[in-house]
């Protein structure tokens, strides 16, 4: 998969990879989401898009809590998250049961969040 | 008795048994007058061949009562099947059938080698199922000292089986290893049981799994046959000798077809086996299609009997498969999976035997437009799978979901099933 992507100079931004006993989800964050997608649908792959939400904040725990702390108040669940930092700033991925109302939410706390076209250039 | 002379029998009986049919059964009067057919123009068992047959189909169309051919009051008795491949078939017995069911039962544990001085051990269900109450009867018609312990709870089983001396063994071929098993795990020693034998039926098995058998529990393993249909346990039975199932056909007369010309096989083909009842009054069947594929031999065996044997049955001449004694077709489980949205009617069933339990999974393809990265999504979706099927078909499948198009496509008919169990 990853060759198929290079051949056509997709850039990665992030991956993860899920996995259980019986499941294996590869979860790819991508510049041009639908050039990807397409061009691994050619290649067989199963794939979907699916909305995330990219928080940035400083590259401490006490604010990757805060931001799930949010959430959790509102009972918005957290189907996966995770993050990577870059220097002393971090990068908070969330998948959230409720992708508006959690930004909504998380504008209210005043939280940094970025547009895909911002994290894509990182 | 000399084949002329049991031929003669044989012919008296179809003779009566189609004038009652033609005259009590509707279903049946109709399909002979289409044939062109009345009672008169079935005078011996080499006319048969001009009956129209009967299939399971027909059973369920005449759901649940349409083809007795006695008033009810005459019915002391009603079976029926699980009705796991769809409406149930349902039978019913008039004393005088559960008389000869009782003989033909007597016959095969007498062709076992059980008599009155013996304990049988009862392991089969008993219930709407006929193995455990077919056994019953057969056992106390020869007088033996019958232990109606019927199934589930090994233990009370083993318990049982020690102290009440029990000889002979009458369950599953697959029940038998586990309690096998389950013998070397309580610390009972081998010594202290006094079984000597088992009639072993009601699903195929293989000779692999009759010498496991006869080894881990050092009796003879002696295979029976029978269908509900056609009376129960009792059809079919080998002898010590084991080289057949000996049946009873002064009440059961047997034909080999092809299953697809439906034309009478010669003498000693194999095609698939027909039964017609010639003794019963419930339910009497013209022509049943068992889609049992086996061959018939008639010359005289070992042990003296001349009843005509059939080979251990060889498979199936339609696609059902028997997974630990209920029978599934893949049309059932594609029938639930169409009724699911978020999968795709593509899907493969891998059939296999692991220590000595069916085992079957499910691979199905995940519809594209529903496959998220959600695993908690996925998970339920399976669980989902899993419990419509285990509702609407009563069999545990386990489920593995796929990515769409992995599950090779053929030209014409797919391939739906992959069974690695060796019979």
């Amino acid at each position: 998969m990853l060759e198929a992507l290079g051949e056509e100079s997709i850039k990665i931004t992030a991956l993860t990879v899920a996995d259980t006993t019986e499941f294996g989800i590869l979860r790819l964050i991508v510049p041009e989401p639908e050039k990807a997608r397409d061009l691994l649908r050619s290649k067989q792959f199963t794939v979907n898009l699916t909305e995330v939400i990219s928080v940035m904040a400083p590259n401490e725990a006490q604010h990757y809590a805060k931001v799930l702390r949010i959430l959790s108040d509102l009972d918005i669940s957290i189907e996966y998250t995770y993050a990577f930092s870059i220097g002393n700033k971090s990068i908070i991925i969330l998948r959230c049961s409720n992708t508006e109302e959690a930004i909504k939410a998380l504008k209210e706390h005043e939280l940094e969040l970025m547009r895909a076209s911002d994290l894509y250039k990182i | 008795m000399e084949r002329e002379e049991l031929k003669k029998v044989q012919s008296e009986r179809l003779r009566e048994t189609v004038e009652r049919v033609y005259y009590n059964v509707p279903y049946y009067r109709n399909k002979m007058q289409e044939a062109g057919l009345g009672p008169e123009h079935i005078q011996s068992t080499d006319d048969l061949h001009k009956l129209p047959f009967t299939t399971k189909q027909d059973l369920r169309d005449n759901y649940p009562f349409g083809l007795f051919a006695v008033p009810m009051s005459e019915i002391v008795r009603i079976h029926a099947s699980s009705g796991t491949t769809g409406k149930p078939t349902v039978v019913g017995y008039t004393h005088r059938d559960i008389a000869t069911w009782s003989e033909v039962m007597a016959r095969t544990l007498t062709c076992a080698g059980a008599n009155r001085h013996d304990f049988i051990h009862v392991a089969y269900g008993y219930g709407l199922f006929t193995g455990g109450l077919g056994l019953h009867y057969g056992g106390e018609k020869i007088g033996a000292s019958v232990i109606p312990v019927s199934g589930g709870n090994t233990t009370r089983q083993l318990q049982l089986m020690h102290d009440f001396g029990s000889t002979v063994l009458a369950c599953t071929p697959s029940y038998a290893l586990f309690l096998a098993e389950a013998i070397e795990e309580s610390g009972i020693s081998r010594n202290e049981l006094k079984l000597r034998v088992g009639v072993f039926g009601a699903e195929p098995w293989t000779e692999n799994m009759r010498k496991e058998i006869e080894e881990k529990l050092r009796i003879k393993a002696i295979d029976i046959y029978g269908l509900r249909e056609v009376s129960g346990p009792g059809v079919a039975s080998e002898c010590l000798s084991q080289q057949g199932l000996h049946i009873s056909e002064d009440h059961f007369f047997p034909e080999i077809i092809d299953p697809r010309t439906l034309k009478v096989l010669p003498q000693g083909e194999t095609g698939e086996l027909v039964f017609t009842t010639i003794t019963k009054e419930g339910l009497p069947l013209i022509r049943y299609r068992t889609r049992d594929l086996t061959r018939l031999t008639y010359d005289k065996c070992t042990c003296g009997r001349t009843m005509v044997r059939m080979e251990k049955c060889l498979g199936r001449s339609d696609d059902m498969l028997i997974i630990r004694g209920v029978n599934l077709f893949p049309s059932q489980v594609e029938s639930v999976l169409l009724e699911m949205s978020e999968i795709k009617p593509h899907y493969l069933l891998i059939v296999d035997r692991i220590n000595n339990l069916d085992t079957i999974e499910l691979q199905v393809e995940v519809d594209e437009a529903f496959f998220q990265d959600k695993i908690s999504q996925l998970q339920s979706l399976r669980n989902k799978i899993q419990n419509n099927l285990e509702s609407s078909l009563g069999l545990g499948i386990k489920v593995t979901l796929v990515e769409p198009k992995t599950i090779e496509r053929s030209e014409g008919k797919s391939k739906r099933v992959i069974d690695k169990r060796k019979y």
